[in-house]
């Protein structure tokens, strides 16, 4: 039992990394690595938002959308599975509006931390996409729990190691036209061939 | 004329979403290992990013500014709903190959970058030919990106033998290092020093330069042994 959490866990941060083997949350991903301090930043707020709302939309899924889902209620044949997208974008921006207002009342000092980041994250395609991932995989509540949390740590792993690269590099003497997002992108594809090398790894 | 011309093909060349806004990387890369999604993937991006342009310049006026996010947002799902669905319907293949990725259209920070910064100051008619232009830009370069990757990791283009197979008696090797995700990372590098290396003022000033080795003027001598020995 803990075994399955414990794979599906690992397989989410190394083997199934979101930033670098599906290519999500890219946009974020490039242009907030120029710092590793705003880096581990970003990287925590999207841990967290990944671990509420993709368990979230796991109950979402399977207690009204799904094909059957709404037994319970004595509608059996009904299939709201097309408004899916709608749905889970809504309880994403749900979710970090209240976790925002939650930390600005709690934890300041976190709050203070995340600063702008929070807000950012609703257009975030790497928390979308977990989400759509997590339907597409067909996982169990507790299963879910695990993929949310484990999608995060590799996405934040990714971000910091970017970061920290990018930091060295500014010293570099490149061609011009490769400076600033020529070169991020050639880094990126070399660390994505670097994880492929966990492709083989089989759990 | 000119001026919705302007409108229209600026952000195919001059100010690119993919090579210089850094906007919409998210959904290109994964999809382009061959041409035919790939072209898929354009039209639906390109028609929900005219269409949302166009609804929500429609409704600027009326939309109170603390919630025109989600206003944003319902418009963009919609129709992403309405191209998934449509997909599914005509083309369930395809569909399965771009998998999540037709989806994430909602999230690609092209659509909503657009939004709010064309959208909401334009009526509907410009706004239109912007989200169109996008639209195109975003093409042009997954364009490019599906035809190299196809041509060299298989030998086709749309499934058209461009160059003849070893298997089929001809001289091609397919290298299949093409078909893996990464390279579309470096290949869009490779195409932003192109690009830039035509339109100079895109390229981003360095935070540190190199010095030149003149004797005279050294800028920031570096510290010596004996003045750390002496420190």
């Amino acid at each position: 039992m803990i075994e399955n959490y414990l794979n599906i866990f690992i397989n989410a941060i190394f083997i199934e990394n979101l930033a670098l083997s599906v290519f999500l949350g890219m946009c974020t991903f490039i242009a907030i690595s120029k710092k590793i301090e705003a880096a581990i930043g970003l990287g925590i707020a999207v841990i967290v938002v990944l671990a509420i709302t993709v368990p979230i939309n796991n109950l979402i899924y399977n207690y009204i959308l799904r094909d059957g889902a709404l037994s319970w209620a004595g509608l059996s044949d009904v299939d709201l599975s097309f408004v899916g997208l709608i749905s889970y974008i809504g309880v994403i921006a749900a979710c970090v509006q209240i976790l925002e207002m939650f930390l600005d009342k709690y934890v300041p000092v976190l709050y203070n931390a995340l600063g702008i980041f929070l807000p950012l994250i609703t257009v975030n395609c790497a928390i979308l996409g977990a989400s759509l991932f997590m339907v597409e995989k067909d996982l169990y509540f507790g299963e879910s729990v695990a993929y949310g949390l484990g999608a995060g740590v590799g996405w934040a792993l990714a971000i910091t190691i970017l970061a920290g690269i990018r930091e060295k590099l500014k010293y570099s003497d490149m061609p011009e036209g490769l400076q600033g997002l020529g070169s991020t992108f050639i880094i990126v594809g070399l660390m994505s061939f670097g994880f492929m090398s966990f492709g083989g790894i089989i759990l | 004329m000119s001026k919705y011309s302007e409108i229209l093909f600026r952000p195919v060349f001059k100010e690119n979403p993919i090579a210089l806004q850094m906007l919409g990387i998210c959904s290109a890369l994964a999809v382009t290992s061959k041409l035919y999604p790939t072209l898929i993937m354009c039209v639906a991006l390109t028609v929900t990013v005219s269409l949302s342009n166009f609804f929500i310049s429609m409704i600027r006026n009326i939309t109170p500014s603390n919630i025109r996010i989600i206003v944003q947002m319902t418009i963009i799902s919609s129709l992403v709903i309405l191209v998934d669905q449509a997909l599914k319907a005509y083309d369930y293949e395809t569909s399965k190959t771009l998998s999540v990725f037709v989806g994430l259209i909602i999230t690609n920070c092209i659509v909503m970058g657009r939004a709010e910064a064309f959208a909401m100051q334009n009526p509907p008619g410009v706004s239109f030919l912007d989200g169109f232009g996008n639209g195109l830009g975003y093409s042009v370069i997954l364009i490019i990106l599906g035809t190299i990757r196809e041509l060299f990791g298989t030998g086709t283009i749309l499934e058209y033998e461009i160059f003849p197979l070893v298997q089929n008696g001809g001289w091609y090797v397919p290298n299949n290092f093409f078909l893996l995700p990464p390279v579309s990372f470096i290949l869009i590098g490779l195409i932003i020093w192109a690009l830039r290396a035509w339109q100079k003022d895109q390229i981003e000033e360095p935070e540190f330069k190199m010095s030149q080795n003149s004797p005279e003027i050294v800028p920031n001598p570096p510290p010596t042994p004996s003045s750390k020995a002496a420190s």
